[in-house]
């Protein structure tokens, strides 16, 4: 039997429903006008007369993003940072939450310890920063460089990224691993690495795939410590690190522009600054940079969404 | 006549006056020993357990703690004469730290500390009703495909860089292309404009060259404002989870009773998703110092430290203009305090719910 519904029942129903519909597009809205304003013309982007839809329709500013060598080249250095980044960080993510998610290791408690307590403290930034750079030194020094001379992406590979949570995530994910699988696999011969190959890791795809993507997310959109390490290697930023210095630099946004660097004076030839404004240009490369995430979003979502709710962390 | 310990597992042989140990003890000792035994064996056996283990902690090793050290520059004399490194400096007990509490740059670390709270505190007050409020709203949508499109929507925010973010925050507040106008204001500037006819906030937009992000007085609403618009979608998926698991019967028994809406919400639904709250509350709590610096960083200029400039990011600029002491002093004095927060709320939250959170 359906009931009918009360009045304020009604009246909190509508008004949910108004304010999350209000909220999502609130939401959405600011890549929309992103969007738009990177098709529209120069003059309707400077006088700000777009509002949804593109004003004076024109494609001036991705032709100037296409002919930006190192905006693709930082947009392939983040790509390389992404995947490389992620596969590094799976590699002793996987492996240590194994070793950690067993009963029989000695020192758990310790090890689990040693990795909570840098969710606790943190050295600080520039510790962290003296520290990056010493032991910057100290790897290329084994191959042979200096640390001004060596690529510094690789550093950030190896060293940054780290994530406490994900491990316990994953430790946690291994832990609901009916351990009678583990014993036949055991009784049949299986080595160490083979449990966790064909064992472990098959029966926590769900949560590997989280993780990893937590990780991916992380490193594609890093910006803080490719900045600070890296000031001078341009050819080595992430796309990040282009964009900002792009509206640090040159749109006049964030600070005024230096003589030479402005606007006016960085538009290469072929390009006319009446009809291409410093401001589309910065909205086209937004738009570019948010595409990938955006395309795979639909995608990832629920697994984030699922990430949350297994993200209990305990001991 | 008092009895010895050793009575127990020694005996007195009356003829030769000799002890001799009991058989017990004897086994107990071979159980001691062994004991000792197989624990190495069991470290032997698992070696490749160890060996897993080995990357992590050395990643943590290398790029989480030997950090710290450098924490002890904060307790050497960065002045010495002819110290090149921080290894050959003198110690300096904890005059950093009072430079920093009462020297000449006390104003410049009051400011980021107080700007450091003001900004937590907001962020907790603001950013932490919103997602059970939005958890609320998502109950009342009973179509699971309404419900999906909106959660897609409103999850995007969460997933893009803190760049991009920031980029669309200053160009959707930025300030007139032509000084002493209105024109050319971003959008959202724009719509403020129209719905607010005070003289006054006209004249802040006029005189702002680089928009309301970067002005002392907006800056932490447009902060607060965007942290919601990022976080609040995503945050409210764990009180969703709440939300639903509350038991239909429930409902329909306040309903027989004659609970309106807001009865309903008062006497079913906090209740249930109490507990969940009283966590989320004190992990939020327990991260109230660690305010993201990325986002501070990307939103500050000169124009409006008084109001944005956190501890990080000043003891960040102080390394940059060569004061890297009192910056590593300011931060470990900040850190500090975080850590005490997060244990001081783990604390509370495993006598008040019986929950630890690690």
């Amino acid at each position: 039997m359906k009931r009918k519904l009360e009045i304020s029942e009604l009246i909190f129903k509508i008004i949910s429903y108004v304010l999350l519909i209000v909220f999502a597009l609130m939401c959405v809205y600011p890549f929309i006008y992103a969007l738009s304003s990177s098709f529209s013309s120069a003059d309707a982007v400077n006088t700000g007369s777009v509002i949804l839809w593109p004003v004076g329709v024109q494609a001036e500013a991705y032709r100037y993003v296409f002919t930006q060598n190192v905006f693709w080249i930082s947009y392939a250095n983040t790509l390389f940072l992404a995947v490389f980044g992620t596969i590094w960080c799976m590699f002793y993510t996987i492996l240590g939450a194994y070793a950690l998610s067993k009963k029989r290791l000695m020192g758990r408690h310790a090890f689990n310890f040693f990795l909570v307590f840098t969710m606790w403290f943190s050295a600080g930034i520039i510790p962290q920063y003296r520290n990056y750079i010493t032991t910057g030194d100290v790897l290329a020094g084994i191959a042979g460089a200096s640390f001004e001379n060596i690529d510094q992406k690789w550093l950030i590979i190896l060293a940054m990224g780290m994530n406490a949570t994900n491990v316990i995530l994953l430790r946690n994910a291994f832990e609901g691993v009916p351990s009678e699988i583990e014993e036949a696999a055991r009784i049949d011969g299986a080595t160490e690495l083979q449990v966790l190959t064909k064992v472990y890791i098959p029966m926590s795809k769900a949560t590997i795939a989280t993780v990893a993507l937590f990780f991916g997310i992380s490193r594609w959109n890093g910006y803080f410590w490719a900045m600070k390490m890296m000031p001078n290697q341009r050819y080595s930023w992430p796309v990040q690190v282009f964009i900002r210095d792009f509206i640090d630099q040159t749109s006049g946004l964030v600070k005024i522009p230096a003589e030479g660097s402005d606007w006016e004076s960085v538009i290469p030839s072929g390009f006319d600054s009446s009809k291409l404004s410093a401001l589309s240009v910065v909205y086209a490369m937004v738009i570019c940079a948010v595409i990938p995430i955006l395309c795979i979003y639909p995608f990832i979502q629920k697994y984030f969404a699922k990430g949350v709710n297994m993200g209990g962390v305990k001991e | 006549m008092f009895k010895l310990k050793c009575d127990d597992f020694l005996i007195y042989d009356e003829a030769t006056g000799t002890y001799s140990m009991s058989a017990e003890q004897q086994v107990r000792d071979e159980t001691e020993k062994n004991k000792w035994k197989s624990c190495g064996f069991t470290l032997l056996k698992d070696w490749r357990l160890y060996l897993m283990l080995v990357p992590l902690l050395l990643v943590y090793l290398l790029w989480r703690y030997l950090p710290m050290t450098e924490l002890l520059a904060a307790f050497k004399n960065p002045g010495t004469a002819g110290a090149t490194e921080v290894s050959q400096q003198d110690w300096y007990g904890l005059s950093n730290f009072s430079e920093l509490f009462f020297g000449a740059q006390r104003t410049a670390f009051w400011q980021a500390f107080r700007n450091t709270f003001i900004i937590a505190f907001y962020g907790l007050l603001f950013g932490f009703p919103f997602p059970i409020i939005l958890a609320l709203f998502f109950n009342e949508i009973k179509s699971n495909v309404t419900r999906s499109i909106l959660q897609v929507c409103v999850y995007l925010p969460k997933f893009m860089s803190t760049v991009i973010i920031t980029s669309l925050a200053i160009v959707l507040f930025r300030g007139p292309t032509r000084a002493n106008s209105t024109e050319g204001v971003g959008v959202i500037t724009r719509l403020l404009l129209l719905i607010s006819p005070s003289k006054q906030f006209e004249e802040v937009v006029k005189s702002s060259t680089f928009g309301l992000v970067f002005s002392t007085r907006y800056f932490r609403a447009i902060y607060q404002i965007t942290g919601i618009w990022e976080h609040g979608g995503y945050d409210s998926i764990v009180f969703f989870g709440a939300v639903i698991a509350v038991s239909p019967t429930s409902y329909e028994a306040a309903q027989i009773d004659g609970a309106g809406k807001m009865a309903q919400m008062r006497y079913v639904v906090i209740p249930s998703i109490l507990s969940t709250v009283v966590i989320m509350l004190i992990m939020k709590v327990g991260s109230l110092l660690s305010v993201g610096y990325e986002k501070v960083y990307l939103m500050s200029n000169s124009d409006n430290y008084a109001a944005a400039d956190i501890v990080a990011t000043l003891s960040n600029r102080w390394n940059d203009s060569g004061n890297t002491t009192l910056g590593i002093a300011a931060e470990m004095v900040n850190n500090l305090i975080g850590m005490i927060l997060v244990l001081g709320a783990n604390a509370v939250a495993k006598r008040a719910a019986d929950v630890s959170l690690y």
